[in-house]
């Protein structure tokens, strides 16, 4: 029996209960009674129908129970309590229906958001196609409102992107040649051609959407919890309704058992709150993985940050060159050749300053060494070039003399880092390079402390006077400068160990190991990116801190709201339980309670869909303001 | 041991989980059979010896859950 159809047996029950009040009231009591029973068959149908299939297959059903105590009210002549039984059982799962359908709504418009077709150039032609057919290489044209639907550069063009079924960000991004362009986004307005690098399951939207669904699979504890009770009270009921019957006699109390042995409230009280959750999220560009990540990020009171990319734009340039007996193009045409291979922002920073000169990086550089953490050693044209921190050249014995030193600690201390440069084991100049700080960040790490966080720190590989400086600017707790990505993860571990639950939140790329180390793991920076989607337990994909307390504070709302169905389901059963012992609770009665309690739980976890940050922050804001006053 | 995963349509009553996994737990050579109410999706971990996927999926079709795709692995 089709949804359409249940739904329109449950609209005639409630009319022929409506008409059957009418006779009551009107005192024609063979009518009413009629009507009754003929709404308890016509609702009992459908019930009888699933009891009948379970049946078929040896499973224990809740429209079993029901059908076994409606049969027994009708024949006990209680047909009031086996109609309202059968209308409220029909009418309840409709609106549970409808309702859990709003709970996930948030994820259903995500995936809505996938591109179904592409337009391709292929052989000078221009083809629409299905999407599953756009292969890597093919030439994508997106005009004024189309949907992207592939990865890759812009080739031809440029536009104002709607990227919000990536990022969660509503402002349209602007977007010209060789800027990268996501499967999912919409052209605002605009023309571009894209070269297609990613396709299909390949695109960070199809990965996003399949994060979000293996999201919704993993249990939390309370979920767990739950599991196991459900499993203890509904065979524990059923006992108890036997052993009622034997005891007392009492048919009634005893079928009353039988309907309140389904523990709907109990089974859905967390993974509906969860799938808000996590749904909310995913709307605004925040990935968390699951419930047991929601349950643990609320618990944090430590976050851990690193400075370049995650605390700072990750958007460094090379404000400085000081350069000895050479020239200071010169020195940068060498450092960037020696850096072309490394894989470091920083080297690519200098690598790209180089090519905004205009210098040509001809030589390939020989013996290549890369000290993780400290720089690089290479051969240029047969001079050996060093380029790195004070760690490196300490440790290749090469001389930083005092003058060099003073002037690379005045650049630090005015934000820079100072990448030593030395050829043939002299020091040839000093290049330096600053990042801003993120505009969002002093806001967003206020509100984690609102939100409950107890200490935020900075762990950086970048050197002690730029970390001060940002530390001091950001109003950090502590500051641990010149680190190894190996010296990161005993921090962590050190902290974890003195009883702190910690998060990380790094770029998802050098930081993977204190990532994985630390209780959360989140990723920022190049949201997106393969590495941070893996090592990380939460994604933050539009590249902004705010998200990170958005995160936070979601995570927050969502046990909060998951403990508060979990205590009324909970509380919910042991009311019926002692209600029906007491013989205050009936069929029908027992019935709207049980309905009842799951559509509550289902509206409670709703109010997650629309949960936003600000709005808690701003109200804990007034409510100090008020207090200070 | 072989992993079947069922895609179902999305649940929307609470007492489909048990249900399901209670007729798939009565099957023999099935040993742990999960219901994740969010995605939908029934798992199973079952000896292929003892009862065929076939078998499995007509238990959860004949339940009233039509299936829209299935998994082995």
């Amino acid at each position: 029996m089709n949804a359409k159809r249940t739904s329109q047996i449950t609209a005639i029950t409630g009319l022929l209960l409506a008409v059957a009040i009418g006779f009551h009231l009107y005192g024609f009591h063979e009518g009413r009674q009629t009507m009754l029973i003929a709404a308890t068959i016509l609702a009992g149908i459908p019930i009888a129908s699933k009891a009948f299939k379970a049946l078929k297959m040896k499973a224990f059903s809740i429209e079993l129970l029901v059908t076994i105590a409606v049969v027994g009210a009708l024949f006990i002549g209680e047909y009031v309590e086996s109609a309202a039984v059968t209308f409220l059982f029909l009418f309840g799962a409709y609106l549970e229906a409808r309702t859990l359908e709003k709970t996930r709504s948030s994820l259903r418009k995500l995936i809505d958001m996938a591109p179904l077709e592409a337009t391709v150039i292929r052989d000078g032609e221009t083809q629409t196609i299905s999407v599953d057919d756009v292969i890597e290489g093919d030439r994508v044209v997106i005009r004024s409102g189309e949907k992207v639907a592939i990865d890759g550069r812009i080739v031809t063009g440029k536009a104002s992107l709607n990227e919000a079924a990536i990022t969660g960000e509503s402002v349209p991004a602007s977007k010209m040649i060789d800027d990268r362009v996501f499967s999912g986004t919409i052209v605002d307005h605009g023309f571009i051609e894209v070269i297609a690098e990613r396709v299909g399951d390949d695109t960070t939207f199809a990965r996003i959407i399949e994060l979000v669904e293996d999201a919704q699979e993993s249990q939390s504890k309370t979920e767990k919890f739950l599991d196991r009770f459900a499993n203890i009270y509904t065979p524990s009921i059923v006992v108890l309704s036997v052993l009622v019957y034997i005891f007392t006699r009492n048919i009634e109390m005893t079928l009353t058992f039988l309907v309140i042995a389904c523990p709907g409230a109990l089974v859905i009280s967390a993974p509906v709150s969860i799938v808000a959750g996590i749904g909310n999220g995913a709307r605004n560009g925040v990935l968390i993985k699951g419930g047991d990540i929601m349950e643990k990020l609320a618990k944090i009171d430590t976050v851990v940050f690193d400075k370049t990319g995650t605390l700072t734009r990750g958007k460094p340039e090379v404000t400085d060159i000081h350069s000895i007996e050479i020239e200071r193009t010169d020195l940068l045409r060498l450092v960037a050749e020696a850096e072309t291979i490394s894989e470091h922002h920083l080297g690519q920073t200098i690598v790209k300053e180089a090519k905004k000169q205009g210098l040509q990086l001809l030589s390939e550089p020989q013996n290549v060494e890369v000290i993780k953490g400290n720089g690089i050693q290479a051969t240029i044209d047969g001079k050996v070039l060093t380029v790195g921190n004070r760690k490196l050249m300490d440790a290749k014995d090469i001389l930083i003399d005092s003058e060099m030193e003073a002037y690379a600690t005045a650049r630090e201390k005015e934000g820079n880092t100072a990448i030593f440069a030395s050829i043939n084991g002299k020091i040839s100049g000093i290049l330096s390079i600053a990042d801003q700080i993120r505009p969002e960040a002093k806001k967003a790490l206020r509100e984690l402390r609102a939100s409950g966080v107890r200490q935020i720190i900075m762990l950086t590989g970048d050197n002690r006077h730029t970390a001060e400086l940002v530390g001091a600017q950001l109003g950090l707790d502590q500051v641990y400068a010149e680190l190894l990505p190996e010296e990161k993860v005993a921090m962590i571990k050190q902290l974890k160990a003195a009883g702190h639950r910690v998060a990380m939140a790094g770029d998802g790329i050098n930081d993977a190991p204190a990532i994985a180390t630390a209780d959360i793991g989140l990723a920022m920076g190049e949201g997106g990116t393969d590495i941070s989607m893996e090592t990380a337990d939460i994604v933050l994909m539009a590249d902004r801190l705010d998200q990170f307390s958005h995160a936070y504070s979601l995570a927050k709302a969502t046990v909060r709201n998951m403990k508060q169905n979990t205590f009324f389901a909970v509380g919910t059963v042991a009311l019926l339980l002692t209600g029906v012992l007491l013989g205050k609770v009936f069929l029908a009665s027992g019935m709207l309670i049980h309905e009842l309690s799951v559509l509550l739980v289902i509206l409670n976890a709703i109010r997650l869909i629309r949960y936003t940050k600000r709005k808690s922050f701003n109200q804990r804001k007034i409510k100090f303001d008020l207090q200070a006053q | 041991m072989k992993k079947l995963v069922l895609n179902l349509e999305p649940l929307t009553c609470p007492s489909c989980i048990k249900k399901i996994e209670g007729a798939l737990k009565r099957l023999d050579g099935i040993s742990e059979a999960k219901v994740l109410f969010n995605s939908g999706k029934v798992r199973a971990e079952f000896d292929e010896n003892k009862v065929s996927v076939e078998e499995i999926a007509n238990t959860v079709s004949g339940l009233g859950y039509p299936i829209v795709s299935q998994k082995v692995s």
